[in-house]
């Protein structure tokens, strides 16, 4: 916070010039931001994939686990990580109880997200497979989470962008990402307002959100061409 | 061979969806299956490939005890075919049918020659080799069903209502090709359908179950027709018994009368020996219809397809006395047509020399 408000205008219109400013500091940030988003939904979805083919495969953990995970989605963003050092042994500031918050909101979003995925492969599919041969393990690679692929993006989708948001709640409480600007837009709106580095943190959240989106619908389109194939 | 000794199957919630059943189905024939809806025939037909475990008694493949085969193992030796397919909607045609060949470790190239091969028999263009299935109609769907079930060139097809959901023309389509195939490659099939005619074109022998896994009887379709060992299964076979019965007897070589005939874009005749109807016949004495005399004004007009009565069927020399009496009852002019092998006239019969026939065969029927 080396900034003077009055070095530039508090035009919101400014955000640009704050950038070039500043430019070394936010790209760090932007970096430390895509990371802490991305990576726990890669997490997440390794720990949701056996939780939701166990949810799929025996019938009777659905609901319970519908409803655990439900309950984990709605705790605050700010109060689990505020938790989650205590339960993990961590120190109040330390870097890595972001992205344990997050695995565990991705986690929770997700375990539903795959076993809806696994029930979309149709009956039918599933006696084929079994009765050509395929061992369960098999099966689930090669026939049912291929399947599953347009459901479960869809979902990663949305965890994807809920963590773009959550990582910049974790930014006011002094984590290094893009969370850092609108603490600076707010300390540096006294006595006036000051708008620019906030106007900068919400165009760099919205751009990354739409880079990773696309990205994964990119994926989506990789993995399953078969989707796009129409009766001719 | 598929042999079911004392099979029982209880299902957890007590329903005995199979009952003590002692069944063959020999090597190299069509074996029905067939009774309502809940009589244990899909049970029976996945105890085979132990999709389902039998609760009690021994299902022998030749002189294999399948309990002693793992799963996956006996599932590749038996071919699987299911109402709607079940293809893999995210592979192409080439490769849902190569899937058994893929996981027996074929070579990529092997198993796709082997693949388009057989796309060749089941009736399928190659250029629908890299479609995927929804690309393809209920019908051309199930060809890929009945190819993905030989893809390995197992010894065994199950078959399970594979032809119930497509309409009733593709569904006769499907049936005569599926009997041609088998003629070629001589599976040992078992195959599960609800719709008794369908059991009696298809089967070489037909079970008929009732509710509760009870082998009713077990005969050929002719036996089935003609001597239904008590009332269900009689009720089952259903009305028209006698008439379709027919359709197993030979008429041997039927002795026709010679057919007056016109020729098609010939002037209309002036008059006809047998009555106002006159067989009209093409170049090569392929029979077009009957025209009615009383309709045209004579030898004014050409012949011309519009002016044909085409209702009647054909029966073929050596045919059976079904095709024989349906010629006669469907004739506008009573005299049922008969042709040889190459489609061409031979000359006529009545329905009641057709009856006679039936009258004098031998009474007892031949199984
Ligand atoms: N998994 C199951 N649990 C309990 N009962 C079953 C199960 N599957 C089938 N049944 C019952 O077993 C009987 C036979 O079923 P099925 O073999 O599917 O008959 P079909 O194929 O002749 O229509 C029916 O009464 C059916 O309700
Ligand atoms: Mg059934």
């Amino acid at each position: 916070m080396t900034v003077l408000a009055s070095s530039s205008s508090s035009s919101p219109l400014q955000f640009w010039g704050y950038f070039m400013d500043h430019r070394s500091e936010d790209l760090g940030w932007l970096w430390d931001h895509t990371w802490l988003s991305v990576l726990p939904v890669v997490i997440g979805l390794l720990i949701a994939l056996p939780l939701g083919w166990l949810a799929r495969r025996y019938r009777w953990v659905y609901p319970p686990m519908m409803s655990i995970t439900g309950l984990l989605y709605t705790i605050p963003s700010i109060a689990l990580f505020v938790l989650i050092p205590p339960i993990f042994g961590l120190g109040a500031l330390d870097p890595k109880q972001v992205p344990i918050a997050l695995t565990i909101y991705s986690v929770a979003l997700l375990v539903r997200v795959v076993a809806d995925g696994l029930a979309s492969v149709s009956d039918e599919t599933i006696q084929a497979a079994t009765a050509i041969g395929y061992k369960p393990v098999g099966r689930l690679f090669r026939v049912e989470l291929p399947i599953a692929v347009p459901v479960i993006t869809a979902g990663l989708r949305v965890a994807l962008v809920a963590n773009v948001s959550i990582v910049a709640v974790a930014g006011t409480i002094g984590m290094s990402n893009l969370g850092q600007l609108f603490t600076q837009g707010f300390q540096q709106s006294t006595p006036d307002a000051y708008y620019p580095p906030i106007v900068l943190g919400i165009v760099l959240c919205v751009l990354l959100a739409l880079v990773l989106d696309l990205s994964v619908q990119a994926l989506n389109r990789l993995l399953t061409p078969w989707r796009r194939a129409v009766r001719t | 061979m598929i042999r079911f000794d004392s099979v029982t199957k209880r299902y957890p919630d007590g329903t005995v969806a199979v009952d003590e059943l002692d069944l063959t189905a020999p090597s190299g024939k069509i074996t029905v299956l067939v009774g309502p809806s809940g009589c244990g025939k899909t049970t029976s037909l996945r105890m085979i490939n132990r999709m389902i475990e039998p609760t009690s008694g021994t299902i022998w493949l030749d002189d294999e005890d399948t309990a002693k085969i793992a799963t996956h193992e006996l599932r590749r030796k038996i071919g699987y075919v299911i109402q709607h397919a079940g293809l893999f909607p995210h592979r192409t045609i080439v490769d849902n049918i190569a899937t058994v060949p893929y996981l027996l470790g074929w070579d990529k190239k092997k198993a796709r020659s082997r693949s388009l091969e057989l796309m060749e028999r089941v009736g399928l263009p190659p250029h629908f080799a890299k479609r995927y299935p929804a690309q393809l109609s209920g019908g051309q769907q199930q060809r890929v069903g009945v190819a993905r079930a030989l893809a390995a060139d197992p010894p065994v097809m199950l078959m399970d209502e594979p032809f119930s959901a497509v309409d009733p023309v593709v569904r006769d389509q499907l049936q005569a090709e599926f009997l041609r195939l088998q003629e070629e490659i001589g599976k040992t099939i078992v195959f599960v359908t609800h719709d008794i005619d369908e059991a009696i074109k298809l089967g070489d022998q037909v079970a008929v179950l009732r509710v509760g896994g009870h082998l009713a009887q077990l005969a050929t379709p002719a036996e089935l027709l003609t001597r239904p060992v008590d009332a269900f299964v009689a009720g089952f076979v259903g009305r028209d018994r006698g008439y379709r019965a027919l359709g197993f007897s030979s008429a041997g070589t039927i002795s026709t009368h010679q057919e007056q005939t016109a020729a098609l874009g010939a002037p209309t005749p002036y008059g006809a020996e047998n009555g106002p109807w006159i067989l009209v016949v093409d170049e090569k004495q392929i029979p077009q219809g009957w025209l009615d005399l009383d309709g045209v004004k004579p030898g004014e007009n050409v012949i011309t397809d519009g002016m044909l009565y085409r209702g009647g069927t054909l029966a073929t020399q050596g045919g059976t006395l079904r095709a024989a009496l349906d010629a006669a009852l469907s004739s506008p002019s009573g005299r049922g047509v008969v042709v040889d092998d190459a489609g061409a006239l031979l000359g006529s019969i009545t329905a009641s020399e057709v009856l006679a026939l039936i009258e004098g065969r031998e009474r007892e029927p031949q199984p």
